[in-house]
């Protein structure tokens, strides 16, 4: 891998940038492969880059159906933090917010991590007490996390509406410093690069039709590029998961829901931090280019089309005005949705399956992410030690038949 | 004038000559006429340079007419409301407008950083992805330097004065664009005798017809334009639509229509709505947005001076300005000979018309020959001189090899070089409805196909380029929207017009050749706002980025502000050049709303401010207003929170509050609480399924507390129900839960037990709840005058009679929620007001306290009452709440299955408990954690859910959720304080007062 | 915005009606019968189609009525939408349509 930097650039400029290699090869696939990961997106990448990296996997293939990086990875509003509710949702989040702090590096792909701080306000009493709980939760996880009030927020972000008259006040908020946004693209074609020059083989318009069990034991798949054996296989494939599982026999508890975001056009900087409001329904931050990146909300019935309602842009617009008055005369650049899959404790799937050597990476729903680097990580885990790591296993399949379920479902700023 | 306006043509164009109107540019003062567009007045002022690029910062002028814009991007008008970002060629000039460019530092005219143009071969493709990273904590510092550049115009500096709207409507046939082929489908299609809305983006109708020198049916098509629309504006269900932008088309022929009713900086009378949104449902739809012209990449393709030849033949047809004095048209079909016949009409000398096809042009070249236009057929322009304007351009032959070099062989002076590269039917909307694209390699464009939801294409955006042709296919468009109703078409004739002109047919010119290899010569541009180049495509494609979608996320092409509309075509086929590839492999990206931007506020509509959620508030809340009383946001609801006497705080009200209800009495507005009326003869049963206790068993009169778990055993909501009659029960819920549990109920009634026959209405709204409690409350209702007995032996605790109190009806309900003796006066809401009036009087000589919300639930916590979604959080299950005794063993209920899951059996599941600081004078935050000792490491085991000062046992208390803290009374855990030492706490019962629950029964 | 036949009061815009999830999941006559892997299937597991879907939807800013919905979840169309079965065949409604639905095919 030829090392990208400040002095590589100034090198090919002087060469017209005629030499720059591939970021990554496009191989055909081989007949076989030790492990294969369905789905080449930010987490499908991360898991393979960590399977080679950390396990000494080097015989890995990534499949995707179209084009690295082009389902959630390129669809979301690149929110990263680690400030969740519960301990193991919030320790799975902080690992992978570990890892974010020094991916840059690691991948030598500038992912653009910016750690501007992420704000989650309270309207309520009720909404205050739960960001005291998950606070204090976050501190003694370990996790940075304090709560300020509304002149302190109002300090902090000029434009925002902190009236007291307004007709969900905002009383205070919780904010983590150490979250921030990062530059979703760059995730996946970090990985990517850093996977390749590993040895993976990233195959693009590769879609699994079927995935082959015996006895018990799932030994290869069947795609539109021929078939693939592997000793391992592991599913990623946010948006599409049930229909995977469908192919192995597997159900899941898994919903498929559209979920909508838009841009406005760039404006000069006014923004700069993250902030969602889980009772306004509505989350925002401005891009480095000065988009404002706005999430809306998951329409409410199941969707695998890449579009949503547009009532629900309409309520988000009005949450970002109720929040930002100033706002109003912004324009709306591009509106879009991706598939989120929705797990009934808005909690992931990171877990063996009844089908041995078949693993399951899924149902991150509305926050999936954020969790790329530390969902590829402990994915990777799984797979190459056939049980999951302690940070991945309350996430396992079964706590659906025990009852163990990690009740988030106050952790996105959007009513699920 | 002459002086203002020095590109200001004598005669001609569609502006209005008397009437003058002023407006400023970047602090100057300037001049144009009604009519104009901003972009058309500045250019005929002679304003060339409006704008800077968004990466290299390289100088820009006005290169199109419409949407298409990349340059002319303004921030309009100043303070709260500014408008950023409009393009000038779609602001309509008005007398006072303020308009500053938005790019370049300190002004466009001189921009520091157009030192960036300098290095810009660093900053190719992407290059912020391979640097930045060292040391690794400074990209905070780096980013900080990207961010000074970032945007165009300024966000407004406070809230928006203007107001918007929505508009919902239906029509038959919805026609987007009012140019030839959308007024004839519209015409088609009305008279037919469909409701028909026509909507156009521009501010009269006509498109491109507003600056066409052809007739119709004998007259010039602008009269004919005229008629048209005034035949249509006389005609029944022909709604008519100017300043229109049809951007969304979503699923089930849902339309959305943004219409501008106000100038960009609002309405000067204010209180006018300044935008409408239009939602319109379609039976069908009729998409006539035309088309957006190309530009050819050439060396130095952006300089100023460089315009797309539509554009210049507009602003000369229908504005009256001189774009140029000398131009180069520069093209690869017939269209842009009608700029050089436009420009030679309006006196400029057009240097020559440059033609890469070896034939030239068709009919048009011959009129433009007999003009005395040079016409340079097989050659290329390859690259213009000068900066801040063209001042020349460089002609090659062109021998079909789109990448060896060319060394040109003439040069020509020029300020203008006008250029096509042929068009693209604007299939934005016919994308975003789920329709196909097909390339056509003859018109070298994507054409509609087959469509997924119910439209038809027409005119120029169905790859008809001439007059004739879009007239006949706008009447072919409206007959078949017609006839796909069930409506007969009325008999309507194509206009007539002159022949179109025989053309030669467009060759393929995506990159032109220069002196140097693409990634050597001066940049080519494709992307003018973003700054992307042939050479960045290159760079793409060689790092691997080949998908088209990686090339534009990589490049940066087509997400500007003009999302692609002059750029990606070209984008697309240069890469496919690179690639080896046809332009349909390397395939077309999935077109998105909004097809031009719209405001957040449009898209808001009236929902804003107060009207953002309704605001509910009881019967009685006018005197809890007039008392001063604090309010609580709770849902939707707005209750008052406490009711603070002589400038008391909250603390030092609710020990008052409290004292009062625990001494005397006090009084509750409860009218929050969710009512539900269930009756029906399988009443009971239904019920036993939804509660967990046995409700058959309840007589006649008797209330009881139930909870309602979820299937999944959580606890939902809570509340006190009571039966009224053998098959009639009053349930009440929580504040917030009072439509969850209603449609809970519902859900289940209609899919999964029809054969029970219950019926369900809310009481809410209808009923009004007054609760008294305290020693004296018993006292009161006699005084008030109750026609009921009132002992505790004739109306004993948890019961429930219909009475006649203060002379009016009600329903009492001897509950409590205090733990006191306690009357729950339920009446209709009407005569809520007058009841809680006759209350306060009559409760004078009790010193009655009015108490809110802060105090209700001190009461409650001292008695141990749960407040679910304060104490429970979805994961609690009325086992972790110790109500193990409402839960039946003999019937099966919602819920109940699922708490003999493992989990839900665990022995250390979070249990809720009292808790009290062992130092007798803490009030711990709610929300603080709970750990097991104080060492650091200790791991959390709960968290304080409800905490207060108790004034009537003189000390805090706590209630709170502890793992396995039923079997841990009497233990001491810790509460992590931030900064602090952990403090002890004991776990203790959660019934702090009146353990016994004697006081309720007296 | 999806146009939602209501089978009671005709063709309505999706913001009136709220979601039920998948039509058809029967609550088991004996839940205490069931291993917690089954009674999980039935609480948590859903089919979840890329295609052809029966679900809930129920008119809340109008009649208030639950009924079912036969919609394709890719590309949005709705195939039909229908009442739910009438009082007193013991079984559940959701279900019911189900099979009488499944009989005429």
């Amino acid at each position: 891998m030829k090392r990208y930097s400040g002095l590589a650039l100034l090198r090919n400029a002087l060469d017209y940038n005629r030499n720059w290699p591939p970021a990554w090869r496009s191989p055909e696939p081989k007949k076989s492969y030790d492990a294969i990961i369905v789905g080449g997106g930010g987490h499908g990448l991360a898991t393979a880059y960590y399977l080679a990296r950390e396990h000494g996997f080097g015989n890995v293939a990534v499949l995707e159906k179209g084009w690295i990086g082009g389902g959630n990875t390129g669809r979301n509003t690149s929110i990263v933090r680690s400030n969740y509710l519960w301990t193991e949702a919030s320790l799975l989040y902080e690992k992978s917010l570990k890892l974010w702090e020094g991916l840059s590096r690691e991948l030598n792909y500038n992912v653009m991590f910016s750690q501007r701080g992420v704000y989650n306000l309270g309207h309520s009493l009720q909404d205050m007490r739960d960001i005291e709980r998950r606070v204090n939760a976050n501190r003694l996880n370990g996790i940075d996390a304090e709560v300020l009030g509304p002149a302190e927020i109002q300090k902090a972000i000029p434009c925002i509406n902190t009236s007291p008259g307004a007709r969900y006040p905002i009383l205070g908020a919780s904010l983590q410093r150490r979250g921030g946004v990062a530059r979703h693209d760059a995730v996946a074609w970090g990985f990517a690069r850093a996977a390749d020059a590993l040895g993976v083989d990233i195959i693009e318009r590769c879609e699994v039709t079927s995935i082959e069990v015996r006895a018990g034991r799932a030994v290869g798949v069947a795609t539109t590029r021929g078939a693939i054996a592997a000793d391992r296989i592991g599913v990623v494939v946010a948006g599409n998961a049930g229909v995977l599982a469908g192919m192995a026999g597997l159900r899941l508890p898994i919903e498929s829901h559209p979920l909508q975001a838009f841009v406005s056009e760039p404006i000069r900087p006014v923004l700069d931090t993250v902030v969602m409001s889980g009772a306004v329904h509505g989350y925002i931050s401005q891009s480095d280019k000065g988009e404002l990146v706005v999430g809306a909300g998951i329409d409410a019935y199941n969707g695998y089309g890449q579009r949503g309602s547009f009532p629900v842009i309409e309520h988000a617009m009005q949450a970002i005005i109720e929040l930002f008055p100033a706002f109003s005369r912004v324009r709306m650049l591009r509106m879009w949705g991706g598939i989120v899959d929705i797990c009934p404790d808005a909690c992931p799937i990171v877990s063996k399956t009844p089908v041995e050597g078949l693993y399951f990476n899924c149902g991150w729903g509305t926050g999936g992410f954020k969790a790329t680097p530390g969902s590829g990580w402990v994915f990777a885990h799984t797979l190459a030690n056939d049980r999951p790591h302690d940070l991945n296993a309350p996430f396992s399949l079964d706590r659906f038949a025990s009852g163990a379920l990690i009740d988030e479902h106050g952790a996105a700023a959007v009513a699920h | 004038m002459a002086a203002a306006q020095p590109n200001r043509l004598p005669s001609g164009g569609r502006i209005d000559r008397s009437r003058p109107l002023a407006f400023s540019f970047d602090g100057k003062a300037c001049e144009g006429f009604a009519g104009d567009t901003l972009a058309s007045a500045l250019m005929a002022g002679g304003v060339s340079l409006v704008g800077r690029s968004f990466k290299l910062r390289r100088p820009r002028g006005i290169v199109g007419s419409g949407a298409e814009e990349p340059n002319a991007i303004m921030q309009i008008g100043e303070g709260a409301a500014a408008q950023p970002n409009l393009p000038a060629t779609q602001v309509e000039l008005r007398g006072g407008l303020t308009a500053r460019a938005t790019r370049g530092w300190p002004a466009a005219r001189f921009d520091i950083g157009a030192i960036n143009d300098v290095f810009g071969r660093v900053l190719g493709a992407g290059f912020y992805y391979k640097t930045f990273m060292w040391p690794r904590s400074w990209w905070k510092h780096y980013e900080h330097g990207i961010r000074k550049s970032a945007g165009f115009g300024q966000a407004p500096d406070g809230p928006d004065p203007d107001r918007y709207e929505h508009m919902n409507t239906h029509c038959d046939v919805l026609v987007a664009g009012g140019g030839a082929a959308g007024l004839m489908a519209a015409m088609t299609a009305a008279k037919s005798g469909a409701r028909v809305i026509l909507a156009d983006e521009q501010n009269e109708f006509g498109g491109s017809l507003l600056a066409s020198a052809a007739s119709i049916d004998g007259v010039p098509a602008a009269d004919w334009v005229a008629a048209a629309v005034a035949e249509l504006q006389g005609l029944e269900d022909c709604v008519l639509l100017p300043s229109s932008t049809v951007f969304g088309y979503h699923d089930h022929n849902f339309l959305t229509i943004a219409q501008r009713c106000a100038g960009p900086t609002g309405s000067s009378d204010g209180g006018a709505v300044r935008e409408r949104l239009w939602r319109v449902r379609a039976r069908q739809v009729v998409l006539a947005q035309g088309s957006l012209e190309r530009p050819l990449a050439f060396c130095n393709n952006d300089r100023p001076g460089v315009m797309l030849a539509s554009a210049v033949s507009v602003y000369v047809e229908r504005y009256a300005v001189l774009p140029g004095r000398r131009a180069v048209v520069f093209t690869n079909n017939d269209s842009a000979y009608r700029a050089a016949i436009s420009l030679a009409g309006a006196g400029a000398e057009v240097a020559a018309i440059v033609d890469s096809r070896p034939g030239g042009g068709g009919e048009l070249g011959v009129r433009a020959q007999a003009l005395g236009i040079p016409v340079l057929a097989g050659h290329v322009v390859s690259d213009v001189a000068g900066r801040r304007r063209v001042t020349g351009a460089s002609i090659a032959r062109w021998s079909g090899d789109s990448w060896g070099a060319v060394r040109s062989t003439i040069r020509m002076d020029c300020d203008l070089v006008a250029v096509s590269g042929g068009w693209s039917p604007a299939v934005h909307l016919h994308s975003q409805a789920g329709g196909r694209l097909a390339w056509d390699e003859s018109r070298l464009c994507f054409l509609p196909a087959e469509a997924r939801q119910a439209h038809v294409s027409a005119g120029a955006g169905n790859g008809k380029w001439s007059l004739g042709e879009c007239l006949a296919d706008g009447l072919r468009a409206g007959a078949e929207a017609v006839s796909r109703l069930g409506l007969k078409t009325a008999a309507i004739r194509a206009p007539e017009t002159s022949p179109d002109a025989g053309e030669n047919p467009i060759e393929p010119l995506w990159r032109v050749p220069a002196a140097r290899d693409a990634d050597r010569c001066p940049r080519q541009f494709i992307d003018f706002q973003n700054d992307t180049t042939v050479a960045d495509i290159r760079l793409a494609a060689r790092e691997g980025y080949r998908n088209v979608e990686h090339v534009k996320r990589y490049t940066a092409l087509g997400f500007g502000t003009d999302q692609g509309k002059l750029g990606n075509i070209n984008g697309m086929a240069v890469l496919a050049d690179v690639l080896g590839k046809t332009i349909p492999e390397v395939g077309t990206t999935t077109f998105r709303p909004a097809y031009t931007p719209v405001s957040f506020g449009v898209c808001a509509g009236e929902s804003v401010g107060e009207l953002y959620d309704p605001v509910r508030t009881t019967a009685i809340h006018q005197w809890h207003e007039a008392a001063g009383a604090p309010m609580e946001t709770v849902g939707q609801w707005r209750r008052p929170w406490y009711f603070p006497r002589n400038g008391e705080d909250l603390h030092a009200a609710v020990a008052r509050e409290c004292l009062a209800v625990r001494n005397s009495l006090g009084v509750m507005d409860a009218s929050t609480l969710g009512k539900i009326d269930a009756c029906g003869p399988d009443v009971v049963e239904f019920l036993e399924r939804i509660y967990t206790h046995n409700v058959g068993r309840m007589k006649v009169g008797r209330c009881a507390y139930g909870v309602i778990p979820g299937e999944d055993g959580m606890l939902k909501d809570d509340g006190v129900m009571a039966r009224t009659g053998e098959r009639r029960f009053y349930l009440t819920t929580t504040t917030g839960g009072a439509a969850a549990v209603l449609d809970w109920m519902e859900k289940w009634l209609q899919t999964e037990w029809p054969e029970l026959e219950v019926y369900l209405t809310s009481l809410t709204d209808h009923y009004s709840t007054i609760a008294a409690a305290g020693p004296n409350s018993r006292r009161l209702l006699e005084k008030l005058g109750c026609d009921i007995p009132l002992d505790k032996e004739r109306f004993p605790f948890m019961t429930v009679k219909p009475a006649e109190l203060a002379g009016m009806r009600v329903m009492l309900f001897r509950v409590s929620f205090s733990g006191e003796l306690a009357f729950e006066i339920n009446i209709d809401s009407n005569n809520a007001p007058a009841m809680w009036r006759k209350i306060m009087e009559a409760g004078a000589e009790f010193d009655i306290a009015p108490y809110g919300t802060e105090t209700m639930h001190v009461l409650r916590a001292e008695k141990g009452f749960i407040i679910a979604g304060q104490d429970t959080d979805g994961s609690v299950t009325p086992v972790d709440l110790g109500m193990n005794w409402l839960l039946s063993k003999e019937k099966d209920f919602l819920g109940k299955r699922s708490l003999q899951r493992p989990d839900c059996l665990r022995e250390d599941r979070k249990q809720w408990v009292g808790l009290l600081s062992q130092d007798g004078r803490t009030v711990l935050p709610e929300g603080t954690q709970l750990i097991g000792d104080n060492g650091k490491a200790a791991k959390m085991c709960g968290h304080v859910t409800s905490s207060y000062f108790s004034a009537c046992l003189g000390h805090p208390i706590a209630l709170g959720l502890v793992a396995g803290g039923r079997q841990r009374k009497g233990e001491t855990i810790y509460a992590a304080q931030a900064g602090r030492d952990p403090l002890p706490v004991q776990i203790v019962s959660p019934v702090f007062y009146d353990p016994r629950g004697k006081r309720q029964h007296v | 915005m999806l146009l939602i036949e209501c089978p009671w009061c005709g063709p309505r815009a999706e913001t009136e009606f709220s979601y039920g999830g998948e039509a058809g999941i029967e609550r088991p006559a004996d839940p205490y019968a069931l291993s917690d892997a089954e009674w999980a299937d039935y609480l948590f597991f859903r089919s979840n189609p890329r295609g052809a879907h029966r679900e809930l939807w129920n008119h809340a800013q109008g009649c208030r009525r639950w009924f079912g919905v036969e919609r394709d979840t890719v590309s949005y169309r709705i195939e039909k939408s229908y009442r739910l079965g009438s009082a007193g065949s013991g079984r559940p409604a959701a279900a019911q349509i189900e099979a009488s639905e499944e009989k005429r095919r």
